[in-house]
């Protein structure tokens, strides 16, 4: 074993922060581009164009999300059980929306009917909004910290009956990451939209980055304001070696004002992420505004990158605080696999990853181009 | 206490989600293998027929293919959602191959197959060859990793218990990974997916031919599923998995249930064709035994007796008793007593801690279960003997129709007399649903098989759900159901549709019912046509 346990556990962190993010970028994309449909396409065929830009990526851009629940199952198994437990109604809610895809893409245009197709635009528009919508509300309630506890089996308990339910996950400031979330994901895939088709189209898209982008940008700033404002964050006060066999009940844990701003003091290199939310959304207004959607694209790549980054890094190393008892919350440190399971999956990462990123850069290359209407009508029986 | 209300709707909902997925896994991967043949002759001999079989049967393949990934999802998060102490339990071993399957093979899969849909004029020839088969090898390697997965929740080997973390950690991937009963267990899941395949395809071919449309096409379709489903049955039956079922104490307890073994025989075991199993007389009742059989499939030998029912349950009830005394110290370490001693009594019995385990069924006070506890948890580690043996025979004898169907088909598809086998073409319409039902019985033998445990040995199924309340279950439970259930009739409604329109919806003008080039639009679908088809499966004379 060339690294060792603390080391893995960090690079973990890391990794999986990194398929997030690679999810966001590639599955949020299509999302975005979901969230666009009924409005940037006016007809059926506009519509069928906008579906096509994503139709051969939106597969595998969802593996992102596949691997991603895959590999927290493996490298943090404890939060797996208690996130996915905990947030019960959300995933159900999440997993429902996303069951609109695969279908809708596909069967959308298989029958003529046009009561038909307008049914799978809505399916396709839930199949995004809905996650990108409940996956930021998650993580503004994961940097709050959620009301759970593990016993001494550690099995983890939800407080109140409600908590598993909807309701009680969209308070203001969670109800806020949604936004942020929804807003860069949308205008992420409006950017794709203006690179990949031609006016009115491609016009429309670039409207949408205009208001989205103000949306992210407002929400981002807003965010952070409030919470060096007014969240509370967590501390450890106490725990274990960082190296030591994971056992999250093993730590002292104490509710601090201000602690979610604890990285930045520590470590001021952490500033870039939020920095990189800011300057990235606004290159991309201006990129996309100046009429360069490819460099746009990056540079939304990019806010994604700072936005995510920004929340991980102001929890590190939690990853998920118990609000209830802060005993309970789940680290970096002790929520890990063992260290033989986290050295296997590393090495499954740093051999297929690449693997994955190049085959997937080729797949776009080919697939490369607008599509316009013309090249639909040419292939109406076999385009999505 | 356990809530076995909860416990069950827990159940339920794993075996719903799980048996609606597998309705759409077996076909992808077969028929993912014959579009990559029929593509590669079509590269090799350049005739365009092959080319419009590779998209026509393609078109059915994206068609199931949403279904399977829709399904899919679902897999990937319920472990999460309600099976969290599974997942805290066993994720440092079973959570990896889900992961690895993620980055190797769905990935693989999923980022060309919409290469393989819309990639046709952006691609050269081979290009597409190739997008095919990473297609194939993907959804197949997949396969490969769940099974592992499965086959480690039947045979948990590579990982030991840890008491300081609370759960079982990996002590060798490579044990885990070449797990004999999961490599069983994948030869024969995807053996069976490829008699799905070619089932499904000579089926609809088959009706081709009796109506006499599309003869060219369909005779060719027919063809490459005959060649592919012989072997491919062939490999079913001969490497049933049978013979995994020797290999750890729930795959013999599983094999005694399957064969109604309510005692130990002495050396070889008959195996029992057909009866009726009585638990409560633990006898067999009308019993047609063949000597010699189940000795032979099960051990591979005549003289390895297969352990018979009442001797498990003995053996059980005195690895309980050692359970009692693993948990007992267990609750020491945990309560931060390191005393040697303590960890001596552990690490001695540890191995039967998950035995111990299945009194918590009856008590929280596992190290002081009374005698009665210590039996009914022991009576526990049997599941029920009737529904196994019969989905077992009801599998078995499909698979054994299928061998005959496909072994027909070929034989008379190689004398070229096959369009004058009307029976034999009429027949494989009817049995198209078969691969199925065989499919969804296999699963079901080897996961209700796998009861009162999640993970053979480890972790019995009442501990491992999560701590929801049984209103959640009830609302996602119904949830999924009605979901499934929409989008399956969707599904089938779809796939008769194109069955019946057949390769004339890739719009080429060159096939049955269309009306010549400029046909191309699917939204014609409600004009006239000549040879207007009949409902399927009836077959015109």
């Amino acid at each position: 074993m060339i690294l060792d346990y603390e080391t893995l556990k960090l690079v973990w962190w890391v990794l999986v922060g990194a398929l997030l993010i690679g999810f966001a970028v590639t599955d949020g994309m299509d999302m975005g581009v979901g969230n666009l449909l009924p409005f940037v396409g006016r007809t059926d065929a506009e519509r069928r164009v906008v579906i096509n830009t994503v139709g051969p990526h939106w597969d595998g851009n969802q593996v992102w999300l596949i691997t991603a629940g895959g590999a927290i199952f493996a490298a943090w198994p404890a939060v797996y059980a208690a996130a996915f437990s905990g947030f019960y109604m959300a995933m159900l809610l999440v997993l429902f929306a996303l069951f609109f895809r695969p279908v809708g893409f596909d069967y959308r245009s298989k029958i003529g009917d046009a009561r038909w197709r307008r049914a799978w635009d809505w399916g396709l528009f839930a199949g995004g909004a809905v996650p990108s919508l409940i996956f930021g509300v998650a993580f503004g309630n994961l940097i709050q910290g959620v009301p759970f506890h593990l016993d001494s089996l550690l099995r983890p308990h939800y407080e109140g009956s409600l908590f598993t339910a909807l309701l009680p996950l969209l308070n203001p400031f969670a109800l806020l990451a949604g936004v942020i979330s929804f807003a860069m994901l949308t205008m992420h895939g409006a950017i794709w939209l203006q690179m990949r088709t031609l006016d009115p189209i491609a016009g429309r898209a670039q409207a949408a980055v205009r208001i989205m982008g103000a949306v992210a940008i407002a929400g981002f700033a807003l965010a952070g304001v409030w919470v060096a404002l007014g969240i509370d964050g967590y501390r450890i006060v106490s725990q274990p070696a960082l190296d030591a066999l994971p056992n999250p009940l093993a730590k002292e844990v104490v509710v601090a004002p201000g602690a979610l701003l604890d990285v930045y003091s520590r470590q001021p290199l952490a500033l870039l992420a939020p920095a990189a939310g800011f300057a990235g959304t606004v290159l991309a207004m201006l990129l996309s505004r100046a009429g360069r959607p490819g460099r746009a694209f990056v540079a939304s790549a990019l806010s994604i990158t700072g936005i995510v980054g920004t929340a991980g890094l102001s929890m590190f190393p939690f990853i998920m605080p118990s609000s209830t008892h802060p005993g309970s919350s789940l680290t970096v440190w002790d929520a890990a696999s063992s260290h033989l399971t986290l050295t296997v999956m590393f090495w499954a990462v740093v051999i297929f990853l690449p693997m994955v990123l190049a085959y997937t850069v080729w797949c776009y290359a080919r697939m490369w181009g607008k599509v316009t209407v013309e090249e639909i009508a040419a292939n109406s029986s076999t385009a999505y | 206490m356990i809530d076995d209300a909860f416990v069950e709707l827990s159940r339920w909902q794993f075996a719903a989600t799980a048996m609606y997925h597998f309705l759409f896994v077996p076909l992808t991967l077969g028929l993912s293998w014959m579009l990559f043949m029929m593509e590669a002759i079509y590269v090799m001999s350049g005739k365009v027929i092959y080319r419009d079989m590779t998209r026509f049967w393609g078109k059915l393949f994206g068609i199931n293919f949403a279904l399977g990934v829709t399904t899919g999802l679902t897999m990937e998060f319920q472990f999460g959602t309600n099976w969290a102490y599974y997942s805290h339990y066993v994720g440092d071993v079973f959570g990896a191959p889900l992961a690895i399957e993620g980055l190797m093979a769905f990935f693989l899969e999923s980022t060309f197959i919409g290469l393989f849909f819309l990639g046709w004029d952006k691609l050269s020839k081979r290009q597409h060859l190739a997008v095919t088969f990473f297609t194939a090898l993907g959804s197949n390697l997949s396969a490969l990793w769940i099974l592992v997965a499965n086959g480690w929740m039947q045979n948990p080997i590579g990982a030991e218990f840890s008491a300081e973390t609370m759960r079982m950690e990996m002590q060798s991937f490579a044990e885990v990974l070449l797990n004999p009963v999961a490599q069983v267990k994948f030869v024969h899941t995807v053996a069976a997916g490829y008699v799905t395949a070619a089932m499904f395809v000579m089926g609809i071919s088959a009706w081709y031919m009796l109506r006499g449309r599309d003869l060219a096409f369909a005779g060719r379709s027919f063809s490459v599923a005959t060649g592919f489903g012989i072997a491919a049955v062939l490999s079913v039956i001969v490497l049933g998995d049978e013979s995994g079922y020797e290999l750890g104490d729930v795959q013999k307890t599983k094999l005694a249930a399957i064969e109604a073994e309510y005692h130990t025989v002495p050396a070889p075991a008959a195996f029992t064709l057909f009866g009726l199993p009585n638990d409560e007389t633990m006898q067999t009742d009308y019993a047609v035994r063949i000597p010699y059989a189940l000795g032979l499939i099960a051990t591979r030998s005549t003289t390895e007796p297969v352990t018979g029912i009442t001797d498990l349950v003995q053996k059980h009830a005195a690895r309980i008793r050692s359970g009692m005394v693993a948990y007992e110290n267990l609750e020491k370490l945990r309560a931060g007593d390191r005393s040697n001693a303590v960890r001596a009594a552990f690490d001695a019995h540890k191995v039967d801690l998950g035995y111990g385990l299945l009194l918590k069924r009856y008590t929280e006070d596992v190290a002081n279960a009374t005698d009665a506890m210590i039996e009914r948890a022991a009576r526990d580690t049997i599941p029920p003997v009737a529904p196994l043996f019969f989905s077992f025979r009801i599998m078995v004898a499909l698979g054994f129709a299928m061998l005959f169907l496909i072994g027909a088909a070929f034989w008379f598809n190689m004398r070229r007399t096959i369009l004058q086998q009307r029976w034999l073409l009429r027949a494989l319409v009817f049995a198209i649903p078969l691969p199925w039902i065989a499919c969804e019985l296999g699963w079901f033998v080897a996961e209700f098989g796998r009861q009162p445990w999640a993970i053979g040995e480890v972790l019995p199924t009442f501990l491992a759900t999560s701590t929801l309340t049984t209103a959640d279950l009830i609302f996602s439970l119904t949830g999924f159901i009605g979901f499934y259930t929409f989008l399956l009739v969707i599904e089938m409604y779809l796939m008769v549709h194109f069955a019946r329109k057949g390769p004339a919806s890739l719009g080429t003008g060159r096939y049955h019912g269309e009306r010549g080039r400029g046909a191309a639009d699917l939204d014609d679908d409600e004009r006239p046509r000549s040879g207007h088809a009949g409902p399927l499966p009836t077959p015109a004379e």
